[in-house]
């Protein structure tokens, strides 16, 4: 290889950072029904992945599995995470440690304001990581940018957490939150479903503005392309009956909006 | 009632009868009377010690277009029961916000009897109870309508939510109407946390603790909202929730 000029991009240089979040061979249940069979992949900071596959494919339950949620039991396999084991933290240590899920439906919790919950949960994530927390001026400046950006009423902020949003509302309230945490690597889950065209490009230079940075990494998870217009994946991977069985740069992505799943992942 | 009461008196059925029998013959009721068009609010916090029984009998008589606010909150002593019994006369107003909250052994007890005797009056009672471990929480409300009681607007909201599978919620909202032209609501539900909820809470970095902790807030703060003791319920009501989700 001869090159006279220019910034060679690579992104998957082994040794120049390590592994944001390696799977290896991961299996995992849900109600004693074995969903992941050997999932395994590799994520290095400065990488935008996205996941595709058919419904059924395991594509939730990955999300939940590495996040965490009661009910979703890891048989076998490893996960590293930032140089921990991912499966060895409670939820909420996952999330002090740099992990960020976006859900594919955000959840709604009357009583408890978006402002005060996400402000507790900031300054939890410090306290884990031996930090100061956040005074309450401070936080609320975060807030506010972080709002601003996603084009969100502080209005909206305040009042219960996602109670009474639309469907686009709760997506963007789901990247004011990314924005306010400020993960090391976002899993984001069908984030595109129940947007329209203008919260999809919103959603997107979101995710783009916050998470696309050498130190930060992103797997998008997705069953269509019209996410991966405005966030351009470097890997894209194809899930097909818990495992990973294809995977490739943006094009297959492309590739597989053409011709659809099944003839891909058979 | 001079009788020690059984299990087959309704209003003790769900009582810790051992601590009941310790606290027998009671005291007679305290009485609390609103004159005609007075209005008044007060608030108890049922706060007694570790181990210690406590029973509270008050009898509140609202005359004409009286209206009185209280706030209730019980959450101490081994076994701790507030008896209210109100009789509204016409167009008076009876508003009642109470918590329970119970963890360890604890039996806690709300009975309410509320009369309407004439019309035109409103009574409003909302519960919440949070119970933890092996505690039982108890409300036995009875709304009665007097015959002639008119445009009479009551209701009653019980809502119970168990931190364990253990805990014990019991609820007999009651309904004695003898006149055809009122409004009488009345609902009790008994649940548990929202696991995704939780989840979701904990996955932004909250520990479970304090995933639990702010959602039993808000569960039991819109109770006390408003009220003029609002600050000093909230605080009491806090820290005894922050013991229970340890």
């Amino acid at each position: 290889m001869f090159i006279t000029a220019g910034i060679i991009w690579m992104p998957a240089c082994p040794g120049m950072l390590p592994d944001m979040l390696k799977i290896e061979n991961l299996h995992a249940t849900v109600a004693d029904k074995e969903i992941l069979k050997g999932l395994s992949l590799e994520i290095n900071a400065g990488e935008i992945h996205a996941i595709m596959g058919p419904n059924g494919a395991g594509k939730s339950t990955l999300t939940y599995t590495l996040g965490g949620r009661p009910g979703y039991e890891v048989t076998s396999g490893t996960a590293t995470f930032d140089g921990r084991d991912l499966f060895d933290m409670a939820p909420n240590e996952r999330a002090a440690a740099g992990l960020f899920l976006g859900f594919q439906y955000p959840v709604e919790i009357p009583g408890v304001s978006n402002v005060q919950f996400l402000r507790e949960a900031l300054n939890a994530q410090r306290k884990w990581r031996g930090e100061e927390p956040l005074s309450g001026g401070d936080f609320l400046k975060r807030a506010r940018t972080q709002a601003d950006a996603m084009g969100m009423h502080m209005d909206m902020m305040k009042r219960p957490v996602n109670v009474g949003f639309s469907g686009g509302e709760k997506k963007r309230n789901e990247m004011v939150q990314m924005g306010i945490l400020d993960p090391k690597l976002a899993i984001l889950d069908e984030t595109d479903s129940g947007l329209d065209i203008d919260a999809l490009r919103v959603v997107g230079d979101g995710i783009n503005r916050i998470m696309r940075k050498p130190d930060k990494a992103v797997l998008l998870i997705t069953h269509y392309q019209r996410l991966l217009d405005y966030v351009q994946p470097d890997f894209v991977h194809v899930l097909a009956a818990g495992r990973i069985v294809k995977s490739g740069g943006p094009e297959l992505a492309l590739e597989l909006e053409r011709e659809g799943y099944a003839e891909i992942a058979a | 009632m001079s009788a020690l009461p059984t299990r087959r008196d309704e209003a003790w059925r769900y009582a810790d009868l051992q601590a009941v029998a310790k606290l027998w013959p009671l005291a007679a009721p305290e009485q609390l009377v609103l004159a005609e068009g007075e209005a008044a609010t007060r608030h108890l916090v049922l706060d007694t010690d570790a181990g210690a029984a406590d029973i509270r009998q008050i009898t509140i008589n609202l005359a004409k277009g009286a209206k009185f606010s209280f706030q209730l909150l019980v959450m101490g002593g081994h076994y701790g029961r507030v008896e209210l019994d109100v009789t509204l006369h016409e167009g008076a107003d009876f508003d009642l916000g109470a918590v329970i909250l119970g963890n360890g052994d604890q039996t806690l007890e709300i009975i309410t009897t509320v009369t309407h005797a004439e019309p035109n009056a409103t009574s409003n009672q909302v519960i919440r109870a949070v119970l933890a471990e092996r505690s039982t929480g108890t409300y036995l409300g009875k709304v009665a309508v007097a015959r002639g009681a008119q445009k009479t607007d009551s209701a009653q909201s019980f809502k119970a939510m168990l931190i364990d599978r253990t805990a014990t919620a019991n609820a007999k909202p009651e309904l004695e109407i003898f006149a055809d032209d009122v409004k009488c609501a009345h609902g009790a539900a008994i649940g548990e946390l929202d696991a995704m909820s939780l989840f979701y809470l904990e996955s932004r970095g909250l520990t479970p603790a304090d995933a639990k902790r702010l959602m039993l807030q808000a569960f039991v703060a819109g109770v006390f909202d408003g009220a003029a003791a609002e600050d000093v319920l909230q605080a009491a009501a806090l820290q005894k929730l922050g013991e229970m989700v340890r």
